[in-house]
């Protein structure tokens, strides 16, 4: 099967392959993974974006620019490999359980749907149609004359203007338009339904998640009883991590201009520090002591904020000590700090967690780490708040998006209710919170006049 | 027979030429005292027709030749329920034979027919839920169930499962209206209406493409034959909000549901003629200048005409009123058609006809509850 090309050499709107079968490509090891996590990206952002309620043209415009941002290859020819690859290989990672394969089926129709609908030339679409197998044959103009006024009363039924001659319309049997049917958009007459063409979307995109539905089901067949042991030492261990892993840059190394002193941690914390990390901070201040979950997601997130080694050792013994004594912080919990900086052990720099991460975690009693958003109780988390300046008004949206479990989204939410500015992109790591926080500050003090 | 005839059944199936029509007494006369198994065992012993139904359900299988397929009609499942209320699923019987002797055997008050599954649903157990080995339903005729006491709201005469002949009109109105549909616009031609046995009618599309479609295509075509919408909270029922209408809402509408409106049911249910009648249909008028000028005409207590039906003269004038355009509001002819539509387009069931695996009451069962009455199949008259 060949997929579509597009004609255009500079054309940004990839062609539009079905993924009917897995292509007979070697590809890099390397490859594998990279091209997943690109993809991936894709179909986080539009899942982000739908969750969002952005409406249908907003949809088409982000996956527009996340295509063009994400699934392009240095080599132009090789576009579409990158694109069919990484498909069949998130259907490795997401045929696993019934939600993976849920959550997967309906993004990847969504992408397709927006794909299709990018397509700008009919011969184009009428190509997509002829790879489904749907041999609708285009309604002819003297049956047209002959049903056209049906065909008017029906676009006027559901608000569409009324056709014209040079309008295509294609006659298909209504067993295969239930959508349309059902909502009685279509003219039905002798079991065959008129389907106008911004209406054969439905009918490609129907098939489109069919067929991807079978085709992960069998994956998952296969996947059990065969590929996950014999791929055991290769493509097993990324398969199993890709289902789970963050996307965005990792943070670990602080950019250049980014230095931070001790003497700035509590200015920035009240300016810039997103709440899980405030909380953590605060009872740091207070307690002079954090449990491992909280020393982890905050150390590591201090180290991301650029606070070296050398500070950092300062600043948890000056806190610890007063708990613990000097003596009892060097024994037990520098090496920690300097394990956290790649300085021990296997010497792994480690990252500081992603949102997904920290939401995932479960703290217990006695901790102070995990998501706010997730583990405070309405009370504590409307006060935590509003200390962090949200107002009335959008501490609702925030807590309307706690109470349906969007805590990534409720802490966007809060950034922008602080800060007074929007965030399109969405909170997905506590750096980046910090480091666009610290943008907008650094914005408002050198435009003249502030704010 | 052909394989296609064989496929579809006997076309026009007529068992017997009643017409479908209302039972001619209410319940509570002339009939047995007490309804019991004798007559029961009596009917089964000599009436019921187990051979037609055999010859039915089989649909051209059970004929000699090599493309007949032997276990179809064992793969049907049929339901009993017994005397005492106990529930038997899951029948299934391999001839007209087999069929006969258990029910004659088991005296059920009533049998529902099922689906034709993958296998034999007494061997069920030995099957998967999932995977490629299942008990799952292939083929379900495709039915529908309108039911009188899903019209109370509308109707005076009568409510739950009283049904008489001023109400039954409504059940000729949605036979006309669905089976139209079922013919001209999705194709089909295979299509048996029949008395429910109380109060109501249910429809068999037995075509070989109906029996075969999934439960996504059989919930489709309910939703294209939906209209009503809301409950006892919403004032009205029906909301038709677009510039114009369907074809089919508009065809049903001109051939069918206008006259039997006007001609019918306006002055047989009297629906103008109270002022607590007369409230129910301005409630569905949202306009208020509207309303105002007509509770303003029919407040009067002197009637203007006398040799027209109070019901008639006031129909006139509130169409008069909302097709002028003497007020400005905007959409208002549309009332006229949500007020009819409301009283008697058809108000489907829809989880019957959505599910293949739904079970329906067989043609020809006798009804505990109204032993006069038989489920009978009519023949719908064009």
């Amino acid at each position: 099967m060949q997929p579509l090309r597009s004609h255009h050499q500079n054309d940004a709107i990839p062609a539009l392959p079905l993924y009917r079968s897995a292509p007979p490509l070697e590809v890099r090891l390397e490859d594998f993974e990279l091209y997943a996590i690109d993809r991936l990206r894709v179909l986080k952002a539009m899942s982000d974006g739908l969750s969002r309620g952005k409406n249908p043209e907003e949809m088409e415009k982000l996956v527009k620019g996340l295509l063009r941002a994400n699934m392009r290859h240095p080599q132009a020819s090789e576009d579409v490999n990158k694109d069919i690859i990484s498909h069949f290989v998130l259907r490795l990672v997401y045929c696993r359980t019934e939600d993976l394969r849920k959550w997967f089926l309906s993004m990847e129709t969504a992408l397709f749907r927006y794909r299709f609908l990018l397509l700008t030339s009919n011969d184009h679409r009428r190509a997509v149609m002829a790879e489904f197998n749907l041999p609708y044959k285009a309604v002819s103009n003297a049956e047209y004359e002959g049903v056209k006024d049906k065909l008017g009363q029906v676009a006027r039924s559901i608000g569409q203007p009324p056709p014209t001659a040079n309008d295509i319309f294609y006659k298909v049997p209504f067993e295969e338009v239930p959508e349309l049917v059902a909502n009685r958009k279509v003219y039905i007459h002798k079991g065959y339904a008129y389907v106008a063409m911004n209406q054969v979307v439905s009918l490609v995109v129907t098939q489109f998640r069919s067929h991807l539905s079978k085709a992960l089901i069998l994956t998952n067949r296969k996947w059990t009883s065969t590929i996950r042991e014999q791929e055991k030492d290769r493509l097993t261990p990324i398969v199993e991590a890709l289902s789970t892993s963050y996307l965005g840059p990792d943070y670990s190394q602080p950019r250049e201009s980014a230095e931070i002193s001790i003497k700035d941690l509590d200015q920035i914390a009240k300016s810039s520090f997103p709440l899980c990390m405030r909380h953590l901070f605060e009872k740091l201040r207070e307690d002079h002591h954090l449990k491992h979950g909280g020393r982890m997601q905050l150390g590591l997130f201090l180290k991301g904020v650029g606070l070296k080694l050398d500070d950092a050792l300062a600043f948890w013994r000056a806190e610890f000590s007063q708990k613990v004594g000097a003596e009892r912080f060097e024994k037990e919990y520098a090496y920690g700090i300097r394990h956290n900086y790649g300085k021990e052990g296997k010497r792994t720099d480690y990252t500081p967690f992603s949102c997904q991460k920290i939401i995932s975690s479960t703290p217990g009693v006695g901790d102070n780490h995990g998501c706010p958003f997730r583990h405070f109780s309405e009370e504590n988390l409307r006060a935590a708040l509003s200390r962090m300046g949200v107002g009335t008004r959008a501490m609702e949206d925030v807590m309307d998006k706690v109470r349906n479990r969007h805590y990534q989204i409720a802490c966007t939410l809060t950034f922008e209710a602080v800060h007074s500015s929007t965030c399109d992109a969405g909170i997905n790591h506590p750096n980046q919170y910090f480091i666009d926080s610290q943008k907008i500050l650094q914005s408002k003090n050198q435009s003249p006049g502030g704010s | 027979m052909t394989r296609e005839e064989c496929e579809n059944g006997p076309a026009d199936m007529l068992i017997d030429g009643n017409k479908a029509r209302a039972p001619r007494e209410k319940q509570g006369n002339s009939v047995p005292d007490k309804f019991n198994s004798n007559y029961l065992k009596f009917y089964y012993g000599k009436l019921f027709p187990f051979s037609d139904i055999f010859k039915w359900m089989s649909y051209g299988n059970d004929g000699k030749h090599p493309g007949c397929d032997q276990t179809y009609f064992g793969r049907r499942e049929f339901s009993f329920t017994l005397d005492n209320d106990i529930y038997l699923r899951f029948q299934s019987f391999t001839s007209a034979a087999e069929l006969e002797s258990s029910i004659q055997e088991k005296c059920p008050f009533k049998i529902d027919i099922g689906p034709v599954y993958s296998v034999d649903p007494a061997k069920r157990h030995a099957y998967a839920q999932s995977g490629d080995n299942v008990f799952t339903p292939v083929e379900r005729e495709l039915i529908f169930d309108i039911d009188m006491s899903d019209y109370d709201d509308v109707r005076y005469c009568c409510s739950g499962a009283d049904v008489c002949l001023e109400c039954w009109p409504l059940m000729t109105v949605a036979i006309k209206v669905i089976d139209t549909a079922l013919r001209d616009d999705f194709g089909f031609n295979h299509i048996l209406w029949v008395y429910s046995g109380r109060r109501g009618v249910h429809c068999w599309v037995c075509d070989r493409k109906a029996r075969r479609l999934s439960n996504e295509q059989r919930a489709s075509i309910a939703d294209y034959f939906r209209v009503y919408k809301g409950n006892e909270n919403s004032d009205k029922k029906v909301s038709l909000t677009s510039p114009a209408l369907h074809p089919f809402l508009a065809r049903s509408y001109t051939e069918v549901l206008e006259g039997i409106f006007e001609e019918k049911l306006l002055l047989s249910q009297n629906i103008l003629a109270t002022e607590e009648r007369y409230e129910k249909i301005l409630d569905m008028i949202p306009d208020e200048s509207v309303t105002a000028e007509l509770r303003g005409k029919w407040q009067e207590k002197r009637q203007s005409s006398i040799s027209n039906d109070i019901n008639v003269v006031r129909w006139e004038q509130l169409k008069q009123l909302l097709q002028s355009g003497k007020h400005k509001g905007k959409g208002l002819r549309r009332y006229v058609e949500e007020i009819v539509f409301s009283f008697t387009y058809p108000r489907l069931d829809m989880e019957v006809s959505k599910h293949m695996n739904h079970l329906l009451k067989a043609p020809f069962c006798v009804h505990p509850k109204t032993a006069s009455r038989r489920t009978q199949p009519g023949r719908r008259e064009r």
